[in-house]
């Protein structure tokens, strides 16, 4: 199944590597944007594979996304205090490598096992009735951390240092968009599709939805924890209210944007979404505009969310989607 | 045991509440077989119309407190937040009555957060004070009552609780005696057999909408009597809740979204007060609600008065 | 559309990256949330911000130059912290940052200016983990534990020995000044009898008060913020609820009064100013910040005020706005009179200043006794 692009996704790393030496030379403001978007885009990718192949709609993707960042968290904090010293030998490149790959797997196997929780009792729901129940469970989640001290509960948690830089953020990013798309074009790709079109047709056809739909949110919550580990491991902090049921809704803003079923259209919409509130953020402070615009550009929820709804008004299959959302028969 | 009454009675009164606002909920829901994200907005808009216009009305009584008064605000922000729900439906929601339902849920989403957001920039971000129009006080119970006379009980609890009652029995007649009930009934169950049989459906969403608009409207000033701090967030939480009442009874269940609101006020009231002996932490409130919902769905999805949808192929 | 889009959009990003640097301005930044859940202490720390740099470039400026403030808005949104300080440090090239009011945003921002060597001066975070950071991380406020500690000592020495806690348990300030509390009271003797729990913008806390009731407890420590507490209050009293309440600065609100009526009279909090204190700096404040916004300042204003009041003072100091050299003027400050107290500087890094006890009569708040640390 993995075998589609190989070689390509071989090139791909060593470019990122290569272009993760110079990365000293951008200005960290703009680093950290690119980071973002990195970041964005693995969210998105795993997202759409659940919202856009495989139609179910998941409303908590941010909660996912936070156990990844909390298990990793708390895993560095501990190994970097009691077994850094141990791997010095290694040097720190290795040994740091080494711990933070770690750290990651780690986040993206406890937010995979949250997936599997979440995936079980949902399957027998459809809609909006799934939409809501994902939504709960993202909001139980972040309860639960919020009352849990040893994870710093509402304080938040300080992670030990920051160890994303480009090659891991873009390294990730790319093995993701490599194993969805090889998924997505196999057998269980067409599993998935199946389960969005039709669900009582895959049945009646010897299909078990129920396999391919757990298989398609446990995936794409093991990519949104490893997300999350990376995403605490450059802010050094992170704090329930951060993964909140807004985060899941500017991650599926950009799976609708994108196309749902797209995932190179995802990537797209990632990247702009991303850059986009810096760009209002900027345009808010030029002289030019008039002063009662300012206020409205610069809370960017109020443009983001005309914009949701635009979107849904004259394109919403997005701007690559190959869903066809045509008028349901009568 | 007296401390048991009273969070029985501040689990009902809390429920009321939620009952209220299911109502809007899941009689849209029932209709026209979607949640509207911004229901819990339109609640909020209703209480922001209320404090505006109060001023103008309690002129009349002097600044002070007055039932005629009370009444005149409850109607003109109805009317304000049907204005509103109309609106958004037609602008918004219409648009995409062909759709698949995802599409017109993102939609609700994005005008719910639009309402936030706007609000913020409108009304400003500090909570507001509600004028307290109905001179609240607790009821005074009488010595015969027993160890009962402690009990708290407010006016304006038993306002919110008459209210939703009220609504209760009105929005049953509504839907089932009379013709635009009927026409209602109808589209929720096939509109385009609907639209054959003459009836335009634009004007039967429409009111639905209206309707269900207005009922947040009404909760909005009633709750913002009982609890006088307005914001403009503050329908998030209310709504989220009013949504789990209306599943928990039966999405599309009139009765059920009022019983699914009384039972959610009064575990939640009771896993709160009774948290030392539970050995849940009060912080876990919001998380009752939500396990709840996830509780029903798993075992009995149609709600608690809800009927079986067979799917048909 | 797709194609031509993004490269207008990444010129129009580069375009906005050349700023002209205005050689004759001191360019400082302030991040804080302007909107979103937060809004409302992120406004009011601005406003006394921004009332403060308009004063001192009203009067000359500082060194001869005028302050331009750059102010952007995390949106109380986790993540946002860490991109517009970037910003501020990269792009804006400030030389000292103003921010934040909730600990959970400085801790996301203080490691980035810390690294960069820019100082960081937060009005109102209250956890003590903010300024062990770093040695270029500062705050004006005084943090959870001596809070907690006055008012725990206030309570014994009035014989209040049986008190129910009541802790917005999403608030970080509130968790930390209601363990802060807990240990010294208990420490003194005190009985903790009831330990409630609710989220920032519950509006019904009747489950909570009816089991607090139920312990008879002599007094209830609500370490809050003024939306809730001022619903708390009423609801306590309609509850016949007669035990005082007590609570630490996030009382101090424009709304508190005004939603909370009487049921607050004769209950008491500690906070850095009283704003009948006589002293004519505090009294200008109040004065000009009534004119210029319309509202008498809260506790957030007041010390948005003073750091950029701080902030220019060291500069003075200093001569320079060069590192160490400012950072070291800001580590010096010593009995600054602010109108959140007189102000050191210790060790650490946190304002060492007195607190003050006030209760709440007549319709606004009454001075009764200060608190040296």
């Amino acid at each position: 199944m993995f075998e589609r692009h190989k070689v390509t996704l071989l090139a791909a790393l060593a470019a990122i590597f290569v272009v993760s030496r110079f990365s000293g030379d951008i200005g960290p403001y703009y680093y950290q944007i690119i980071l973002f978007i990195g970041i964005n885009i693995i969210l998105a990718v795993s997202l759409n594979l659940v919202n856009g192949y495989t139609g179910q709609f998941s409303l908590g993707h941010a909660g996912f996304m936070s156990v990844g960042a909390y298990a990793a968290a708390t895993f560095t904090n501990y190994a970097s205090v009691h077994w850094l010293g141990m791997l010095k030998p290694l040097g720190s490149f290795v040994s740091v490598s080494l711990l933070f790959g770690i750290a990651l797997g780690l986040g993206g196997l406890a937010a995979g096992l949250a997936g599997v929780l979440v995936g079980i009792p949902s399957l027998r729901l459809k809609g909006d009735y799934l939409a809501i129940v994902t939504l709960g469970f993202g909001e139980i989640i972040k309860v639960v951390i919020e009352n849990v001290d040893a994870l710093g509960g509402a304080r938040g948690l300080s992670v030990y240092a920051v160890y994303t830089n480009l090659f891991w953020v873009y390294a990730a990013a790319t093995v993701t968009i490599y194993v969805v798309l090889n998924i997505v074009h196999s057998t269980y790709g067409r599993g998935f599709v199946m389960v969005r079109d039709d669900e009582i047709a895959a049945e009646a056809m010897g299909i078990n939805t129920t396999k391919y739909k757990v298989l398609a949110f446990s995936l794409a919550a093991f990519f949104a924890g490893i997300a999350g580990g990376l995403y605490a491991h450059l802010t050094q902090y992170i704090n329930p209210e951060g993964f909140n049921f807004l985060k899941s809704v500017d991650i599926v803003t950009m799976v609708i944007l994108g196309g749902m079923g797209s995932t190179w259209g995802v990537v797209f919409a990632a990247v702009i979404l991303t850059i986009l509130p810096e760009w209002l953020r900027w345009l808010s402070e030029r002289p030019f505009l008039p002063h009662w615009l300012a206020p409205l550009l610069e809370n960017r929820m109020i443009p983001y969310s005309l914009l949701l709804i635009l979107l849904m008004l004259l394109r919403p299959q997005g701007l690559f989607g190959r869903i066809s959302f045509k008028r349901k028969h009568a | 045991m007296i401390e048991f009454v009273q969070q029985l009675i501040n689990g009902l009164s809390l429920g009321a509440i939620y009952a209220l606002i299911a109502l809007g909920y899941t009689m849209v829901y029932g209709v026209l077989r979607f949640i509207n994200f911004a229901h819990g907005d339109v609640f909020m808009v209703g209480a922001f119309a209320g404090l505006y216009v109060a001023p103008l009305v309690m002129r009349f009584s002097n600044g002070g407190p007055s039932w005629t008064g009370m009444f005149v605000i409850l109607i003109f922000a109805m009317m304000i937040c049907a204005i509103l729900g109309i609106v958004i439906e037609k602008l918004a929601y219409r648009p995409l009555r062909n759709r698949p339902r995802l599409t017109v849920l993102i939609t609700a989403i994005g005008v719910s957060l639009f309402l936030e957001n706007f609000g913020q920039y409108a009304f400003g971000v500090d909570p507001q004070s509600f004028p307290d129009l109905i001179g609240d006080h607790a009821i005074d119970i009488p010595a015969w009552c027993g160890p009962f006379t402690d009990l708290t009980i407010m006016v304006s609890q038993v306002l919110v609780f008459a209210v939703t009652l009220f609504l209760l029995i009105a929005l049953r007649f509504i839907v089932t005696k009379t013709k635009l009930g009927t026409a209602m009934r109808a589209l929720s169950v096939n509109p385009t057999a609907t639209s054959l049989m003459g009836v335009n459906n634009d004007v039967v969403i429409s009111f639905t909408f209206g309707l269900g608009s207005a009922l947040a409207g009404a909760a909005g000033i009633l709750i913002s009597i009982q609890q006088p701090s307005i914001d403009p967030l503050m329908g998030l939480q209310p709504g989220i809740k009013a949504f789990v009442a209306a599943v928990l009874g039966g999405i599309g269940n009139i009765p059920g979204a009022a019983m699914g609101g009384l039972l959610l006020g009064v575990i939640e009231t009771l896993v709160v007060g009774y948290s030392d002996v539970l050995h849940i932490p009060p912080g876990y409130r919001d998380a009752v609600a939500f396990f709840l919902l996830i509780l029903i769905l798993l075992f009995k999805p149609t709600g608690l008065l809800g009927r079986v949808e067979r799917e048909k192929v | 559309m797709r194609i031509t889009f993004l490269p207008i959009l990444l010129a129009a990003l580069a375009l906005g990256g050349v700023s002209g640097l205005a050689q004759d301005e001191i360019t400082v930044g302030e991040f804080a949330s302007m909107s979103g859940g937060s809004a409302s202490f992120g406004q009011s720390s601005h406003n006394g911000t921004a009332l403060a740099v308009e004063e001192i470039n009203d009067g000359g400026g500082v060194l001869g130059k005028k302050i331009d403030l750059i102010t952007e808005d995390d949106r109380s949104m986790s993540g946002e912290p860490s991109t517009i300080v970037h910003k501020l440090i990269s792009q804006d090239h400030v030389i000292a940052v103003l921010g934040e009011v909730a600990s959970s945003k400085s801790l996301e921002a203080a490691p980035i200016c810390q690294e960069n060597h820019i100082p960081m001066i937060s009005p109102a975070s209250t956890n003590a983990k903010v300024t062990q950071v770093g040695d270029y991380i500062f705050r004006v406020c005084f943090i959870d534990p001596f809070q907690g500690k006055v008012m725990a000592k206030f309570a014994l020495s009035k014989g209040w020995t049986r008190v129910a806690l009541l802790t917005d348990v999403k608030q970080d300030y509130s968790v930390g000044l209601a363990d802060a509390f807990q240990a010294a009271f208990t420490a003194g003797g005190g009985t903790i009898v009831k330990d409630q729990e609710y989220s920032t913008g519950d509006k019904d806390f009747r489950a909570q008060l009816t089991s607090i009731k139920a312990a008879h407890p002599n007094a209830i420590f609500i370490p809050g913020y003024y939306a809730e507490v001022a619903l708390i209050a009423r609801q306590a009293r309609q509850f016949g609820i007669k035990a005082p309440l007590l609570g630490g600065d996030g009382w101090v609100g424009e709304s508190l009064l005004k939603v909370a009526g009487h049921s607050l009279d004769g209950c008491f909090f500690s906070n850095h100013y009283s704003q009948d204190d006589p002293s004519p700096v505090i009294q200008d404040f109040v004065k000009t910040y009534q004119a210029k916004y319309g509202t008498k300042p809260d506790s957030m204003a007041a010390l948005g005020y003073d750091s950029a009041k701080i902030l220019a003072d060291a500069i003075k100091r200093a001569g320079t706005t060069d590192e160490p050299a400012l950072r070291d003027a800001i580590a010096a400050t010593k009995d600054f009179k602010g109108v959140t107290g007189d102000i050191t500087l210790d060790a650490d890094r946190n304002a060492e200043k007195a607190a003050v006890i006030l209760t709440i009569a007549d319709g606004g708040f009454q001075f009764v006794e200060r608190v040296a640390p």
